[in-house]
C-alpha cells in the first residue's frame, strides 16, 4: 500500500516482462504454418470447392443401404476371426520378447537384438506392414493376421519389457536364493509382478487389433475393409455408410468388453 | 491345499470349521473361468472359420525371403529424386493436421469437461464427437476426404487433424477435470471474468498435460500419415504405391528405409522435447 506507483510499474514489469524468445519461437512456428500450408498447395477455393463437394458427397451417403447385410457380416465375421487369432499368436510371442528385452534380468547380448525386433515392429504402421505381407504370401486373411502379429509384438512386448524392469528385485532374489532354475525365478519371481499389468496391454492390443482388422483390407489383407474399399471405388456411398456404422458398431462393443475384461482381472 | 506346509501340530490347532483363505470370491472365479472358456471358444471359433489357404502358410517363409532378396540392395539414387520430397510432405501433413486437430479439439474437450460446462446434455454431445473421431481409422478419414477435395496433400492433412481429434480431445479434457479447484475458485472469488478463469486458472494447471498430449500425437501421426499415401491423400505413401505396383522392390526398400529413419527420428524430437519442456 505504502509503495510509491513507480515502484509498482516497476515491479509489474519485472513480473510480467516480454519473454523474447518465447515470442519468437511462436513467430517461427507461424512462419512454418503459413510455409507448409503453401508448399502443400492449400487454397481458400479448393477448401470452398471441397465443401460443396462434400455436401453432395453426405447426401448420397443417406439413407445407409443395408440390403447387402449378408457382404457386411462376412466380412466383419472375417476381421473379428483376424483379430482374435492375431492377438492370441501376438500377445503369446510378446511374453518371451518382451523378457528377453528386459534389460534388469537379461545380458545386453540378449536385449540388443530384442529390442531392435521390437523397434522394427513399432516403426512400421500396420498397414504397411500387412501391404509387404500381401505382396509376400498373397491376398486374404493369413496376409493380415501376420501384419497384426508383428504389430502387437511392438506394442505388447515393448511395455512388457518396460513392466518387468521396473519391478522390485528382492522377490526375485529371494526365489533365486531356494537354489530355483531360471525358469522358476521367472515363473515364481516376476510374472506375478506384471501379470496384471500385462493383461491391461493385452486388452488393449485386442482392441486396436480389431479396429486394425477392419483396416487391412484395403490392402488386400482380408476383412470388411475390402469390402469397403471397394464400395468406395464404385461410388456406392450409401453402402459405405452402412460399412462404417457397423464398423463402428463393431468397435465400439470390443471397446465395452475390453473395459469390462480389465475390470474383471483387476 | 493351502495347510499343506504347516506342521503337523500347527494342523492340530485348527479348528475343522475354520474357514479357508481364498484370494478370489467365488464369483471372482466364476468370472475368471466365464473369460477363460470365452477366450478358448473365440480362438477355436476363428481358427476353424477363417479362410486360409493352407498351401499359402507353408510357402510363407520361401515367399518372404524371396521378397526381401529382391529388396535387396535399397536403389538409394531413389532418394534424393523423389522420396525425399515425399517424407517432407509427409512431415508437414503430420505437422499441420496435429495443428489443426488441436484448434479443433480444445473446445470440444472444454465442452467435455465437466467442471467447465456445468451441462451434462453438452457434456454427453462433445464426449460423442470425440468417440466419433476416434472410432474411425484415420485411412477411412483420408478415404471421405480424398472423395470430398481429390487427391492430394490437403486431403491426407484434414484425414489427420479429424482422426486426432478424439485423441487430443479426450486426453485435454481429462486434464482439465483433474485440474485443481483451489487456484479456481480463488480466482472467480476475486471476480476473475471467464477468459481470465481459462487462461489464469486453467492453462497453467493443464499446460504439461497439453504438451505432452500435443507431442504424443504429432509422433502417432508421423507414423500414420505415411500410410495416407496409399488412397491417395498425398505423402510417401503414394510414392511406396507406384513403387509397388511397378515391382520396383530396391525402390520399396529405399522408401521402408526412409520411413523408420523418420520415424525414429520423430521419437528421438519428442523424447528430447519433452526433456527439456516437461
Amino acid at each position: 500500500m505504502s509503495t510509491p506507483p513507480s515502484d509498482i510499474d516497476q515491479l509489474r514489469a519485472r513480473a510480467f516482462a516480454p519473454d523474447w524468445r518465447l515470442r519468437a519461437v511462436w513467430l517461427g512456428f507461424a512462419v512454418y504454418v503459413l510455409y507448409a500450408a503453401g508448399q502443400l498447395n492449400f487454397t481458400w477455393e479448393r477448401f470452398v470447392v471441397g465443401i460443396d463437394r462434400g455436401a453432395t458427397f453426405l447426401g448420397r451417403m443417406f439413407p445407409p443401404e443395408f440390403v447387402r447385410w449378408q457382404l457386411l457380416v462376412e466380412g466383419l465375421l472375417e476381421s473379428l476371426q483376424i483379430a482374435i487369432i492375431a492377438s492370441a499368436i501376438g500377445i503369446l510371442l510378446s511374453l518371451p520378447i518382451g523378457l528377453l528385452a528386459a534389460r534388469n534380468l537379461m545380458p545386453s547380448a540378449v536385449t540388443v537384438p530384442a529390442r531392435a525386433v521390437i523397434a522394427l515392429a513399432r516403426s512400421f504402421h500396420p498397414i504397411i506392414v500387412a501391404i509387404i505381407f500381401v505382396k509376400a504370401i498373397g491376398f486374404g486373411p493369413l496376409a493380415g493376421i501376420c501384419a497384426l502379429i508383428f504389430a502387437s509384438i511392438g506394442f505388447v512386448a515393448k511395455l512388457f519389457a518396460e513392466a518387468i524392469e521396473e519391478i522390485s528385485l528382492k522377490q526375485v532374489e529371494a526365489i533365486r536364493a531356494t537354489g530355483a532354475t531360471f525358469m522358476g525365478v521367472v515363473i515364481m519371481g516376476v510374472l506375478p509382478q506384471v501379470l496384471s499389468r500385462f493383461i491391461g496391454f493385452a486388452t488393449y492390443q485386442l482392441d486396436s487389433n480389431l479396429r486394425n482388422s477392419t483396416m487391412v483390407g484395403i490392402v488386400g489383407g482380408g476383412g470388411i475393409g475390402g469390402t469397403l474399399f471397394s464400395a468406395f471405388r464404385r461410388f456406392d456411398y450409401d453402402f459405405v455408410c452402412a460399412i462404417l456404422i457397423a464398423i463402428i458398431a463393431m468397435i465400439m462393443v470390443g471397446e465395452l468388453i475390453a473395459t469390462w475384461l480389465r475390470k474383471t482381472f483387476q | 491345499m493351502a495347510q499343506k506346509d504347516l506342521s503337523v501340530t500347527e494342523i492340530a490347532t485348527i479348528p475343522p470349521t475354520a474357514p479357508i483363505w481364498r484370494r478370489f470370491s467365488p464369483l471372482q472365479r466364476m468370472a475368471r473361468f466365464a473369460v477363460y472358456l470365452a477366450v478358448v471358444m473365440a480362438l477355436v471359433w476363428s481358427v476353424r472359420n477363417v479362410q486360409i489357404i493352407p498351401e499359402f502358410l507353408y510357402d510363407a517363409h520361401n515367399q518372404m525371403a524371396d521378397l526381401f532378396t529382391r529388396m535387396w540392395p535399397p536403389d538409394l539414387a531413389y532418394y534424393p529424386t523423389t522420396v525425399h520430397g515425399a517424407l517432407i510432405e509427409t512431415l508437414h501433413i503430420a505437422t499441420l493436421g496435429t495443428i489443426l486437430s488441436i484448434l479443433m479439439a480444445v473446445p470440444i474437450g472444454l465442452m467435455a469437461a465437466r467442471n467447465i460446462v456445468p451441462f451434462r446434455l453438452v457434456n454427453e454431445f462433445a464426449k460423442l464427437i470425440l468417440i466419433a473421431s476416434r472410432s474411425v481409422n484415420s485411412l477411412v478419414w483420408a478415404l471421405l476426404f480424398v472423395a470430398i477435395f481429390g487427391p492430394g496433400a490437403l486431403a491426407g492433412t484434414i484425414a489427420i487433424a479429424f482422426r486426432s481429434i478424439g485423441f487430443v480431445g479426450k486426453l485435454f479434457s481429462e486434464a482439465v477435470e483433474e485440474a485443481n479447484s483451489g487456484p479456481i475458485e480463488a480466482l472467480i472469488a476475486a471476480g476473475a471474468s471467464w477468459p481470465a478463469v481459462l487462461i489464469k486458472g486453467y492453462w497453467p494447471q493443464v499446460q504439461p498435460a497439453f504438451w505432452s498430449i500435443a507431442l504424443f500425437r504429432w509422433d502417432i501421426n508421423v507414423r500414420e500419415s505415411a500410410v495416407l499415401g496409399l488412397v491417395g491423400a498425398g505423402g510417401i505413401g503414394l510414392v511406396l504405391d507406384t513403387a509397388m505396383n511397378f515391382f520396383q522392390w530396391t525402390r520399396v526398400a529405399t522408401v521402408l528405409l526412409a520411413i523408420f529413419a523418420v520415424v525414429i527420428m520423430a521419437e528421438i524430437v519428442v523424447t528430447q522435447i519433452r526433456k527439456r519442456l516437461i
